[in-house]
């Protein structure tokens, strides 16, 4: 019995391989999310681990840590006598003062723009070189030396490969104040980390970084190193007693972890964020396994039923199916497995492309990562084919003996519309409870949305056979048009191929004729090249150099080893909608309504996913632009590089000085725990700042900004609900320092909650800069007499031109830029969604290569009465359309549904409802594509039948 | 795969009666309401041991329906059946595939070979499939007998009709059922290779003592059968012994409709 399905197996080698593609890319997303996350894992650990490598205690400002989405606050510095004082401990051998700054060292490209890091750090260091300091130093240099003097600087391997600087070069800076230049005298990288990312660093030497980071007398930290037998907790507590409590003492180890810690959530976040498309991928590919074997298992009802008459046990059977699937399921992961390697490189490439660049080293291939892409490939496998195995049992014997005998249906099959229906039903109550419970946390939120959207799609389609005759009719129609357009838009491509196929293979045809064929194909593909060229397609045109030769050469060789029999005159390309063909195409489609229903379900699993972060994203766009536009009254933004990042005051003074401006107002922001949370805090200018921004009072009016003072806040409406706050009240603001200031509510109000622009709390600028030691701007507005002209922002330009990580934009110009940066995070996700469509069309193809072998007969007799190749070709092909069609046709309207769902959850944030309609038109066009696609390999079967042999076909 | 013999119907299964089959007023009534078809409408009948009898008459009347009862791959409608001394109706599943392993073996018109599975591996599958050694001298000689023991590594399709059926008929006898039946084995066949086929049969009978129910058109089973029943519109119209060519031709012109 092994053999039995065994032998089977090797016998439908391509249906086989077609099943097992449809779990690859889902494995091979698992394990590459794993090889890449794990990569990136070990690159920030090892950075983490060398830098405290040498380092047995480190004494840093004693401030609160603030943390607050995902971001921590800088502490202040500490005052560099503490050295001294450290060096006199008994039990320190060595310790030295590390200067170091996370955002300000932006080194320049030779353009004189800041080299852009992403969001991703910009170190700037201050190192002392001294050999027995060393220990300290986790950096190792790969040529030159350390800097010395203020004009000195070591920059990294990354950015001196990429922007091509080399030792002896000079290299400008930006630090907190005006651009600087250096020497470079060396070049380093952390020592087991081939790239660190976009991130980059510039070392100093330690006075000059004091000098550039605002440290002046002050060190960020002080490492220590114990004498011999002192062990590290010993010396924090001899540090601890040495030193005035304003310090904080930790051990090496422990300043490891927590950095490592602060990081390791966000490689978690990747990692989830990926396997979910992982996940997706393996669900389609469940679909598509469990609908291509139940199609073989159809079509060998015969052969279950002999085995029965012969004594085969319903348990064999079983176990035969099983087998089969089992085999799929590990030759697929295995594959998946080692793909998926391959995909870490694609994954990390995509995300450099798209900006998010991480820090890795050599690729960590963990024995995690194979057990778990293993284990889920083959049981997700089994489990898509558990059903069709159980399917095969339920064959009688005396199947074996009637012609056309078929699986009987399930005994269940009645029932499966009110599965279907309560399924549906249970799965958005489910996802209901996951967005509009109140108190719920986000992992069992996040997989109650997962679970109810999985439950969805199966609820949908396991009712979908019940449409697929309706909506095969309705799509009919179009999928004939869309075709026909598609086939004129390619129309000269066809033609020119045609042209290229008729001069290599019409051997029979005059040697002139045959030229000529080639020169005019020749001919339409220059004028095409031609024509996408003007319309400024310059990097396609690269291409056609290489693809005409390529395309002839294959001819060639093709009409070399081809027996390749053309029909002459039918094969010529012509755009003519398929009329009879089509009529065939689609009853074929509607034939094994279940076949076609899970061959479009899916398809719709992807569409709809597609359809879902197009519509929901339309919606975001427009709530930010809203946000935008309500609240910003001023002409011009200026922002950091990346838009989020804040940047340094000295930028915005600088503005503050360009000629002809009518107003300059900085918004500050950090953090602070502000009434017992941490959260971000404003520094605003009260007398001008009502200029720039547009204040929804609802409590107070742009008057009570001129009565800040020293202790006066304003609040947001949802921070003053929260804290239970009203214009008079006292609370408590801690920063980082750990400074406390008491401050009075003045006003509150109310910011459009899709992205409120200052923070919870905003106070006076003064009051602001004598907490913060470096303060630095979020935003700086500006405003011009008249309208805002190019020549007003070349000014502006011009005066921050010292601080190339500051950014004058438009209001318009801000929002085009925010909208351009989410549309890459949208590229990203639609790469990644692409997965799962890629998976659906493995699905259909194999359905229809299932399909075009069961009817091998049927086919040989259409043969054999007249249809010719083209028209086989085409009524396959339409039948692959409208399966897609069905596809869009379920897929696009489940997709706006939970967009409609999760837009509602997400109504307190002011999210809009948006059905961006072109948008689902490329989509349906994409799905046609798809079909067409799909259709091409099981079409060339179809055509390339031998009649005869087709109509003897048992 | 544990024995038959420790099941109860099992025990029922090995007491050995010299009747290896027999039927009982079994009807069989295809569809339900106007569209009903009747095709048997009460036949009784008993299968001797180690005798070939042979089931003829004419289309539609019932001859397929009766084999396939008596070979427990479908059901009557009432009456019942018993093989080897089991009956039929009273069988689960699983017991049905013990019964099918230890007792009975089929012989279809179409051959139904496994088409991945080369001649031997597919005279061997009702051993493998009931996790039984093969007795490698037995097998050799009836691979000898069937002529195939140079086509033993070729696929079904690399074979003609007549070596396929004897692919079939070797698959039917290699587990030493208590009977085979064989539904029109020359029915896909020419004449000559069909002549052969009856013969191969009829050896089987003769050599090994091989209980064979076979349903065929061709009038040359005369010389090979023991018993032969004629079947019209559902009943049993003839039962003749040992006849000559001449007599089963006359009693078939008797009873097939002018
Ligand atoms: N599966 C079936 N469904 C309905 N009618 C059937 C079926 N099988 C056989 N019949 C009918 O039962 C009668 C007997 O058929 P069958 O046993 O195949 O006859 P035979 O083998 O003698 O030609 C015929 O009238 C046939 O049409
Ligand atoms: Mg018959």
């Amino acid at each position: 019995m092994r053999k039995v399905a065994l032998r089977g197996l090797a016998g439908r080698k391509l249906r086989a391989l077609l099943t097992a593609l449809a779990i690859v890319l889902g494995v091979a997303m698992v394990s590459g999310t794993f090889v890449l996350t794990d990569t990136i894992d070990r690159a920030f650990n090892t950075i983490f681990e060398r830098s405290y490598a040498g380092t047995d205690a480190v004494v840093r400002a004693g401030g609160s840590d603030i943390a607050y989405q995902g971001l921590t606050a800088e502490l202040p510095g500490i005052p560099a006598e503490l050295l001294e004082q450290v060096r006199a401990v008994p039990s320190v051998e060595v310790a030295t003062g590390l200067v170091m700054d996370e955002t300000s060292a932006k080194i320049l490209d030779r353009k004189g723009k800041a080299v852009d890091t992403q969001g991703a750090p910009a170190f700037g260091f201050g190192v002392d070189p001294s050999p027995e300091l060393s220990r300290f130093n986790p950096l190792n240099l790969v040529e030159g030396r350390w800097p010395t003097g203020g004009t000195e600087v070591v920059i990294d391997a990354g950015t001196a490969d990429e922007q091509r600087f080399a030792l002896g070069e000079r290299v400008k800076v930006a630090s907190l104040g005006p651009v600087r230049e250096f020497e470079v005298v060396g070049i380093a990288q952390y020592s087991g980390v081939s790239s660190l990312g976009t991130a980059t660093f510039a070392v100093f030497d330690v006075r000059t970084a004091q000098e550039l980071f605002g440290r002046e007398d002050e060190f960020d930290a002080i490492s220590v190193a114990a004498k011999q037998g002192v062990d590290d907790e010993a010396l924090v507590a001899d540090l601890e007693e040495a030193l005035p409590p304003t310090v904080a003492v930790q051990t090496g180890d422990e300043r490891a972890d927590e950095e490592r810690g602060e990081v390791a959530e966000f490689t978690t976040f990747i990692r989830y964020f990926l396997l979910a498309f992982g996940g997706i991928a393996l669900f389609v590919g469940a679909f598509v396994i469990f609908n291509t074997l139940s199609i073989t298992v159809a079509q060998r009802t015969r052969e279950f039923a002999t085995l029965r008459t012969i004594g085969a046990s319903r348990r064999q059977v079983l176990g035969s199916v099983v087998l089969e699937a089992l085999v799929i399921g590990v030759l697929a992961s295995v594959t998946g497995l080692l793909l998926g390697v391959a995909l870490a490189y694609f994954l990390n490439w995509l995300f450099r492309v798209l900006g998010l660049d991480l820090p890795t080293t050599a690729m960590v291939f963990a024995p995690r990562t194979a057990v778990v892409a293993l284990l889920v490939g083959v049981v997700v496998t089994l489990v898509a084919g558990l059903f069709p195995a159980v399917r095969a049992t339920r064959v009688p014997a005396i199947a074996a003996v009637r012609e056309g005998a078929t699986l009987p249906g399930s005994r269940f099959a009645r029932f499966t519309p009110y599965v279907a229906v309560a399924l549906i039903a249970g799965a958005v109550s489910l996802l209901a409870f996951a967005m509009f419970a109140d108190d719920l946390d986000t992992e069992p939120r996040l997989l109650s949305i997962a679970g109810g959207t999985l439950g969805l799609f199966l609820g949908v389609g396991l009712l979908s056979p019940k449409v697929v005759r309706p909506v095969a009719g309705l799509t009919h129609e179009p999928a004939r048009w869309v075709v026909v357009v598609l086939q004129v838009v390619a129309y000269p491509v066809t033609l020119a191929f045609w042209l290229l196929r008729y001069a290599a293979f019409y051997a029979d045809r005059p040697a002139g004729r045959r030229a000529g064929a080639a020169a005019w194909a020749l001919a339409i593909v220059g004028a095409f090249s031609l024509l996408v060229a003007l319309l400024g397609g310059g990097p396609v045109l690269a291409l056609v150099p290489l693809v005409v030769p390529l395309t002839v050469i294959g001819m060639a060789v093709a009409a070399r080893v081809s027996s390749f029999t053309p029909e002459w005159p039918l094969d010529f390309p012509d755009v003519r909608p398929a009329g009879a063909t089509a009529r065939v195409g689609r009853e074929n489609a509607r034939r094994a309504p279940g076949r076609t229903a899970a061959t479009a379900a899916a398809l719709m699993i992807g569409l709809a996913l597609v359809t879902f972060v197009a519509t929901l994203a339309d919606g975001m766009k427009a709530s930010n632009r809203d946000a935008i536009e309500s609240q910003v009254r001023a002409d011009y933004v200026v922002t950091s590089q990346d838009g989020y990042a804040p940047f340094v005051a000295a930028a915005g003074e600088a503005a503050a000085r360009a000629p002809g401006i009518e107003l300059s107002t900085d918004v500050r922001s950090d953090l602070a725990t502000l009434a017992g949370s941490d959260r971000y805090l404003t520094g605003i200018e009260p007398g001008r700042i009502a200029q720039a921004y547009r204040f929804q009072w609802l409590d107070g009016s742009d008057a009570v900004l001129s009565r800040l003072g020293a202790d006066g806040a304003i609040l947001d409406k949802d921070f003053a609900e929260d804290k239970e706050l009203a214009v008079g009240d006292r609370f408590t603001a801690v920063v980082p320092s750990g400074q406390e200031r008491q401050l009075v509510v003045r006003g509150i109000y109310e910011p459009p909650p899709f992205y409120p622009l200052l923070g919870n709390a905003s106070i006076a600028k003064e009051t602001f800069d004598e907490l913060y030691d470096r303060p630095r701007n979020q935003f700086t507005f500006v405003n011009v007499p008249g309208e805002p002209t190019e020549a007003a922002k070349q000014r502006l330009a011009e005066a921050v031109a010292a601080f190339p990580d500051a950014k004058v934009q438009t209001r318009e110009e801000w929002i085009a830029f925010q909208d351009a940066d989410f549309n890459q995070f949208l590229t990203m996700l639609y790469v990644l969604l692409a997965l799962s469509v890629i998976v659906s069309l493995f699905g259909m193809v194999n359905t229809l290569v299932l399909s075009v072998f069961e009817r091998t007969r049927e086919l040989g007799m259409m043969r054999a009465v007249g249809m010719t190749r083209r028209q086989a070709r085409r009524m396959i092909r339409h039948e692959s359309v409208i399966t897609a069609l069905i596809g869009a046709a379920l897929g696009l309207p489940l997709g706006i549904f939970l967009a409609m769902l999760v837009t509602r959850a997400l109504s307190q944030f002011d999210v809009q409802f948006r059905v961006p309609l072109p948008l689902l038109l490329v989509f349906t066009v994409i799905a046609v594509l798809a079909g067409i696609a799909a259709a091409v390999l099981p079409a060339r079967r179809a055509a390339r039948l031998r009649v005869l042999e087709a109509l003897h076909y048992e | 795969m544990h024995d038959i013999a420790t099941s109860p119907a099992g025990a029922a299964i090995d007491a050995v009666p010299t009747d290896v089959v027999t039927a009982h007023e079994i009807t069989r009534v295809y569809g339900e309401g106007d569209t009903s078809v009747r095709a048997l409408r009460g036949v009784t009948l008993d299968v001797e041991r180690g005798k070939l009898t042979a089931v003829m008459g004419p289309s539609g009347s019932g001859k397929s329906t009766l084999m396939h009862i008596l070979a427990a791959l479908d059901r009557p409608t009432s009456g019942f059946v018993t093989v080897a001394g089991a009956r039929l109706g009273q069988l689960s599943d699983t017991d049905v595939t013990k019964l099918r392993r230890k007792h009975i073996g089929f012989v279809f018109q179409f051959f139904n070979l496994l088409p991945m599975l080369t001649a031997e591996e597919n005279i061997l599958l009702p051993l493998s499939l009931a996790g039984l050694d093969v007795d490698g001298g037995w097998f050799e000689d009836l691979l000898r007998r069937v002529g195939l023991e140079d086509r033993r590594t070729h696929r079904p399709a690399e074979l003609s009709g007549g070596q396929q059926q004897r692919v079939a008929i070797a698959r039917a006898l290699v587990t030493r059922p208590t009977v085979v039946f064989a539904d029109e084995p020359t029915g896909n066949l020419d004449l000559r290779t069909g002549g052969e086929i009856l013969e191969l049969l009829r050896s089987s009978v003769q050599d090994y003592g091989q209980t064979l129910v076979v349903v065929t058109h061709d009038a040359r089973v005369a010389a090979i059968a023991d018993r032969i029943l004629f079947l019209a519109d559902g009943l049993i119209v003839k039962d003749l012994g040992r006849s000559t060519p001449h007599e089963v031709m006359e009693a078939m012109e008797a009873i097939t409709p002018q």
